[in-house]
């Protein structure tokens, strides 16, 4: 039997991963896999700021994260820094300034390392009907914009000439990411969330023959992981979301593995 | 091999303009990147901006496709206008699967006829199903000019489309343009460095060096001095010499890269 806590752990992290697939191929395709990181840093400060005023968590996060996405930016037009600084600046500051704001507002005890590394059991049934919800919301909203996503992702400024909405869909794309990032947080933690997006998307590129196959494998590949992942943590008595994303790595492995080793019998043949 | 090439059809003069830049000026902060250009794009035409590097042709190419406001002057665009737009550089991030017959589907789906035929027309059959990340230069080149053409646009952009092409692609390449805007119709601005290999395709040479030195006939542009001046005594030399570089083979659509020719 199952224990209950085990189960919504389980139902929470395959609906995060199935949407994470698509999303995190995206993360993959336009190389912005650091940008989801600081996302990620920012999702601390709020936590925090969340407390503080005692609003919903999960809009809290990804009202903060949406907040760095415009900073971000709005701090790459200036053209003062490169990007790879920006992103390291914020990813840290925020990540710093949540902390030191939980300092200081001395009333809040919170589970530090359960944010950080993730916590399976402060996931609860309103954190599945929220996932479940949001996810469909956000996989419908991708199934109907993909062709734009995907031709935007090619060459932003042939799309644009072309009559996409360039702009929007970039900003759209960090708002989905920063859901995400909220959504994946009591499962993963702060600092693993970027796995569920960038590992499985990795995972199944020598599979895929077509960007739509590669966001489907995705999807299944994550919530394999999760699924492994999970057991792993039950039988052996691991932390959850290191168990995840570790099982995502051998997955990848596997996958890359093979693909290699394929690719070596044919040159010898 | 001296048969006469078929005159490019004549620009009705009064036909109304697809794109009008009028003394549109843009700066980048303390920068200006162009300066009070003038510039009329009519249905049919074949236009070449040519100018050395950094001359503001990327940016003159922006404002015609409207994804850059001048800071000052005025574009004004025949509303609504269909235009494709082929890039300098397109980079396929290697993690993107996607086979020719994918691309083509971008931005809008189009049936198997229609994609069989359009890779007919640029000379590049046969390659649908391959992935594009394991094109030669000049099959990407094609594949991007096919998708552009799926959208019937009254107005294709090309921005440099022979770089990473050997010098017989591009004469090829500017051939299958000028053969492309004669059975098509639609009008073709081109961005180039060489004019050499652009004559023969282009009814127009506006040559740009942060603003409009001097435009007209390809051949009257070469001998100009101002494009002396701009290119430098020597590439002037060249072109008097060789003014009639390179022929056209008209109705054929020759493949790009010889060596893919068997397959």
């Amino acid at each position: 039997m199952i224990p209950e806590f085990l189960l919504r752990a389980w139902i929470a992290g395959l609906g995060i991963a199935a949407v994470a697939g698509p999303l995190g191929c995206f993360v993959v395709w336009r190389r912005m896999a650091y940008f989801g990181d600081t996302l990620a840093h920012s999702a601390l400060l709020g936590v925090t700021l969340g407390l503080l005023v005692g609003a919903n968590l999960l809009i809290a996060v990804a009202g903060v994260a949406v907040l760095i996405a415009v900073l971000i930016v709005l701090m790459q037009q200036q053209r003062r820094l490169p990007t790879d600084t920006i992103l390291g600046i914020l990813a840290h500051s925020s990540l710093a300034i949540g902390l030191v704001a939980l300092g200081l507002a001395g009333s809040i005890r919170i589970d530090l390392l359960g944010y950080l590394f993730g916590d399976i059991l402060a996931v609860g049934w309103s954190d599945i009907v929220a996932i479940g919800v949001g996810g469909t919301a956000v996989l419908v909203f991708l199934a109907a914009a993909w062709r734009w996503f995907l031709f935007a992702t090619l060459h932003e400024e042939m799309a644009s000439a072309e009559g996409a909405p360039v702009v929007a869909l970039r900003l759209a794309l960090m708002v989905l990411i920063a859901l995400v990032i909220a959504a994946a947080m009591k499962l993963v933690g702060i600092l693993l969330i970027t796995a569920m997006l960038i590992i499985p998307a990795a995972t199944v590129r020598p599979l895929a023959r077509s960007p739509e196959e590669m966001a489907v494998l995705a999807s299944i590949a994550g919530m394999l992981a999760v699924t492994l992942g999970l057991g792993l943590s039950w039988h052996v008595d691991t932390p959850a979301g290191p168990s995840i994303v570790v099982a995502a790595l051998a997955l990848f492995l596997l996958s890359h593995g093979t693909a290699f080793l394929g690719a070596l019998q044919a040159s010898r043949r | 091999m001296d048969e006469p090439v078929p005159p490019l059809p004549a620009i009705e003069p009064s036909a109304l303009p697809l794109v009008e830049l009028r003394q549109a000026t843009v700066r980048y902060g303390r920068v200006t990147a162009v300066e009070k250009i003038s510039l009329t794009i009519r249905p049919g035409e074949i236009i070449t901006l040519i100018g050395p590097n950094g001359a503001g042709k990327s940016t003159i190419v922006r404002l015609v496709l409207g994804t850059l406001k001048p800071s000052s002057g005025e574009v004004l665009r025949k509303a609504p206008i269909g235009v494709a737009y082929v890039p300098q550089r397109l980079t396929i991030d290697p993690t993107l699967p996607l086979t020719v017959d994918r691309f083509l589907d971008l931005p809008r789906a189009h049936s198997s006829g229609e994609k069989e035929a359009v890779l007919e027309e640029v000379g590049a059959g046969r390659i649908r199903d391959r992935a594009v990340d394991v094109l030669s230069g000049g099959e990407f080149q094609r594949i991007l000019l096919a998708r552009a053409l799926l959208a019937e646009p009254e107005l294709l952009v090309l921005d440099e489309p022979a770089q990473n092409i050997d010098h017989m692609g591009q004469v090829e390449l500017y051939e299958l343009i000028a053969e492309l805007r004669r059975t098509r119709g639609c009008a073709v601005l081109l961005v180039s460095h060489d004019l050499h290999l652009v004559m023969r395709a282009t009814d127009r040479v506006v040559c740009v060096n942060g603003r409009v030195c001097c435009a007209g006939a390809p051949d009257k542009v070469g001998s100009d001095p101002v494009y002396a001046e701009l290119f430098g005594h020597r590439a002037a030399e060249a072109f008097a010499l060789y003014p009639h570089r390179g022929k056209t083979d008209a109705g054929r659509v020759l493949p790009f890269d010889g060596t893919r020719r068997g397959g």
